[in-house]
């Protein structure tokens, strides 16, 4: 049995534990005792391992994700601060995906919710085709494209 | 313990403005709650509050507790974290009921 199978889980626990407990040699001990146990005790449970390999990448979706969603938080604001909700109109997009990776659908879905005015609503594995219901639709092309070419896009190269 | 009078004021200025932006957008979601008519439409507006409204908290939080003990408090990068990563589980869960409920009623909802 290897003693760190999975380094990243070990390492953001630690990180984590020194956060709560506060930084000292004490706590340090401790904490990379619990993490290592924790991360052969994962390693029952043989979850897929992620492989990142242009990690390098990764701040720029963190950057482009954090800026969409605070324009969608303005733009959602104002739609429901809008007197007249009759003219707004919001619906089914269905998206025809490339991506296969369980983490990166995983993490497209974390983009998807957590950006107002797109709601994940079901992925199909079989044809891999993704349901989203959209706040605001004007063009269905338009969300179809933002999601493949903006999100999809740079996760399978970043998974690749 | 530390006092809030210490507190310079630059920092109390942005802290207030970032916990007013917080909160002010999670009110606006809350208030779409109230306001929209369907239940698709209404799973949109608490996303307000689970993102940029606890964004702007916490950064709020980060901010006043960094300058007051004057030095990194990152425990709300935490929170953050944990919120991003367990409010899609929350909302699939939420609409692919409602998905259920309206085929098995016969509403034409499109199949992925």
């Amino acid at each position: 049995m290897k003693l760190l199978p999975y380094p990243l889980l070990t390492a953001s626990l630690l990180a984590m534990w020194l956060l709560l407990n506060g930084l000292s040699m004490g706590q340090f001990v401790l904490g990379t005792v619990i993490a290592i146990a924790v991360g052969s005790v994962t390693a029952a449970l043989q979850p897929a391992k992620p492989r990142f390999k242009r990690w390098y990448l990764l701040p720029k979706l963190v950057a482009i994700v954090l800026a969409d969603i605070w324009r969608s938080n303005i733009a959602v604001a104002r739609l429901i601060l809008r007197k007249d909700q009759s003219r707004r109109v919001s619906g089914f997009v269905v998206v025809p995906l490339e991506l296969r990776d369980p983490l990166g659908l995983a993490i497209l879905a974390c983009i998807v919710t957590s950006t107002p005015g797109t709601a994940w609503v079901e992925h199909d594995s079989t044809s891999n085709k993704l349901l989203l219901h959209v706040f605001d639709l004007v063009d269905e092309q338009h969300w179809i494209d933002l999601i493949k070419q903006r999100y999809e896009h740079l996760l399978l190269e970043i998974l690749a | 313990m530390t006092h809030a009078g210490d507190l310079p004021v630059w920092a109390a200025i942005a802290t207030s403005c970032l916990v007013l932006l917080g909160a002010g957008l999670t009110l606006v979601g809350a208030l779409g709650l109230l306001r929209l008519k369907t239940f698709y439409e209404r799973v949109h507006a608490p996303t307000l509050g689970a993102t940029w409204g606890a964004g702007g908290i916490l950064l709020g939080s980060i901010l006043l507790f960094t300058v007051l003990q004057s030095r990194p408090v990152l425990h709300e990068a935490l929170i953050a974290v944990f919120v991003t990563v367990t409010t899609p589980v929350t909302l699939m869960l939420l609409t692919r009921a409602a998905v259920y409920r309206d085929r098995s009623e016969g509403k034409d909802i499109p199949r992925p």
